[in-house]
């Protein structure tokens, strides 16, 4: 059976707008994919580990040495919006009125 | 020799022309930028074309070989890279619109070691969105299309990658495999694509779809160049945790050691219902034709092959739903205009600059991962995880190589699918189990079906035995001898 879905409160954790259409067609669509998805529950597997990482790696340590980085200037050149070495947003916290 | 056909030789041929002096790497390069001019505007495989930088970098070339200075042998060889590879300067889009104008400041390492190995860049190839595709459809600027048949899929995501090493636009190229994106791509294009095992290329610089299945793969027109091209970028990079602490052995130097004695396991599940009989046969007659060579043929079963689409399909889109959080329009990219505050900005930009695919995939995993979803879904899709890689284990207790087809299809039409996204997740149903393993896995053209299209043989391996897959590849490749020429060739 189709799985069904709450996509407005999906769409809301993703942080993506979507219109009526969009999420009339992700409705129907996501439900198929799940319930093909969905099938992994029917494999055993209880005593199973889960894997993460095929080839696992464990505590990774670069040496710790400095080294150059991206300069300001760089690092601020695709942003959309910028202002005094800084990446400029909408506002994020509310003010009193 | 004219130089007008140059780029229709391999990597290799081209490496010993140049070393020979017999051809200097202008002309090489050259001939590429010619047949980019003359064919891209039918097959659309790059996005961004370079032939300003690498007319420039030839001539430097050439000039230091005058010097007499020792070069490697991919030196002037035109490569193209998929537009997921970050390029310094130039810019990288991911076949997305939220990256249209994003020019990255560093390089990936895969492309640093072939540039400082003398490789010359033609330009950035057309792809999937951020790679979620197996058509080249779900690219923002307009499908790839084959050069076998222009009204007919490349495969995806590297499709880019894969059309211009068919269609001669560039010598090689790297493409990424999260899923099949290098082998597919390959198969339904009439060429070499190889999917290293997961960490022996650097992923530092590759932009993330899903990082515990991301691999950077090459694109080629002979099993030889992929070893040479395989060997010039592999190894240990300290920008990538993932990378392996391997040894990166001279593939080249056991690739004429044949097929005899090799066992091949033929993987039951993959010869199932949804495969055409046109690959079927030829796939099969390819297994005949080893067996002919000397191997020792037997059958190879993955008990859990059934499940994996569906781990497959769970565990990629939550990484990516993950991966892509990071366009919210504030550091780079596209951002939306009017929105009233920093949530309803991101919103409407990641509303706005993706497409269909990458929301569906997402939403998908926001969806698997979110509060009394994730064990049922995740948690249960990376148990199933480990029983595939046991199931591989197994199978490479008694085999050496498995082979199965690459795709149950040749290329489909330009747009048969692009309603049907299930119909869709179903091209990678053999490609995918080798990156939930982790093992590496190649694509080798094994004849035309009855349409006249490309047919992909697949072989895999145990981890890092790309030693072992490169010499079966290049044993059944030679005991072929195909000659691939799609048919927009024919009057160039």
């Amino acid at each position: 059976m189709a799985v069904e879905i709450d996509i407005d409160h999906v769409a809301r954790l993703a942080r993506i707008e979507l219109t009526d259409r969009e999420k009339e067609q992700l409705r129907r669509q996501l439900g198929v994919i799940l319930e093909h998805a969905a099938r992994v529950g029917e494999v055993a597997a209880e005593d199973v580990p889960p894997t993460a990482y095929a080839i696992p790696r464990s505590n990774v340590y670069r040496d710790d040495e400095p080294e150059p980085s991206l300069p300001q200037a760089e690092a601020l050149a695709n942003a959309p919006e910028q202002e005094g070495g800084r990446f400029k947003v909408v506002r994020v916290v509310e003010t009193e009125r | 020799m004219t130089s007008a056909d140059l780029c229709d030789l391999t990597g290799s041929e081209l490496a010993a022309l140049i070393a020979s002096g017999e051809v200097g790497a202008s002309e090489v390069v050259e001939s590429s930028l010619r047949r980019i001019e003359a064919v891209d505007g039918d097959v659309r495989a790059f996005l961004t074309p370079t032939p300003e930088v690498a007319l420039e970098r030839a001539q430097e070339l050439d000039a230091h070989r005058t010097t007499g200075a020792p070069q490697h042998p991919i030196a002037g060889i035109p490569v193209a890279l998929k537009d997921v590879l970050s390029t310094m300067g130039i810019r990288t889009t991911c076949g997305s619109k939220i990256l249209e104008h994003y020019v990255p400041p560093y390089d990936c390492t895969a492309w640093a070691r072939l540039s400082g190995h003398g490789s010359v860049l033609v330009g950035k190839t057309n792809c999937d969105e951020f790679a979620m595709g197996s058509s080249n459809e779900n690219s923002a600027f307009g499908p790839v299309r084959n050069p076998w048949d222009l009204e007919r899929v490349p495969g995806g995501s590297s499709g880019g990658s894969a059309a211009a090493v068919a269609a001669g636009e560039a010598a090689w190229a790297l493409g990424t495999d999260t899923g099949g994106s290098v082998r597919q791509p390959a198969s339904l294009c009439g060429v070499v694509g190889l999917k290293p095992t997961y960490g022996l290329i650097s992923r530092y610089g590759l932009i993330a779809f899903a990082s515990s299945l991301d691999t950077v793969g090459t694109l080629t027109r002979s099993v030889r160049d992929a070893a040479l091209l395989l060997g010039a970028i592999a190894g240990k990079d300290p920008r990538d945790a993932t990378s392996l602490d391997a040894d990166v052995p001279d593939y080249l130097s056991s690739l004429e050691d044949g097929i005899r004695g090799l066992r091949v396991g033929v993987i039951a599940e993959a010869f199932g219902e949804g495969v055409e009989p046109g690959v079927r046969d030829a796939v099969r007659s390819s297994i005949d034709r080893l067996a002919a060579l000397g191997a020792d043929v037997g059958e190879a079963s993955l008990p859990h092959a059934g499940h994996t689409l569906s781990a497959y399909y769970l565990i990629a889109p939550s990484e990516a739903s993950s991966n892509l959080a990071r366009y919210d329009g504030v550091r780079y990219g596209y951002r939306a205009e009017g929105g009233a505050d920093s949530v309803e900005m991101m919103a409407r930009t990641r509303g706005e600059g993706f497409g269909a695919e990458v929301k569906r995939r997402v939403m998908l995993g926001t969806y698997a991962l979110s509060a009394g979803y994730y064990e049922a879904y995740y948690g249960q899709a990376q148990k199933v995880r480990t029983l595939i890689i046991r199931d591989y284990e197994r199978a490479f207790e008694r085999f050496d190589v498995l082979v199965s087809p690459t795709s149950p299809t040749t290329a489909f039409r330009i747009g048969e699918k692009v309603d049907d996204p299930m119909a869709m997740y179903l091209n990678d149903i053999f490609t995918i189990p080798a990156n939930l393993a982790g093992v590496p896995a190649i694509s080798v053209p094994c004849g035309l079906d009855d349409d006249g299209l490309p047919v992909g043989f697949q072989l895999t391996a145990p981890v890092l035995r790309e030693d072992v897959l490169l010499r079966a590849a290049n044993a059944l490749e030679r005991d072929l001898g195909l000659v691939l020429r799609p048919g927009l060739l024919a009057g160039v």
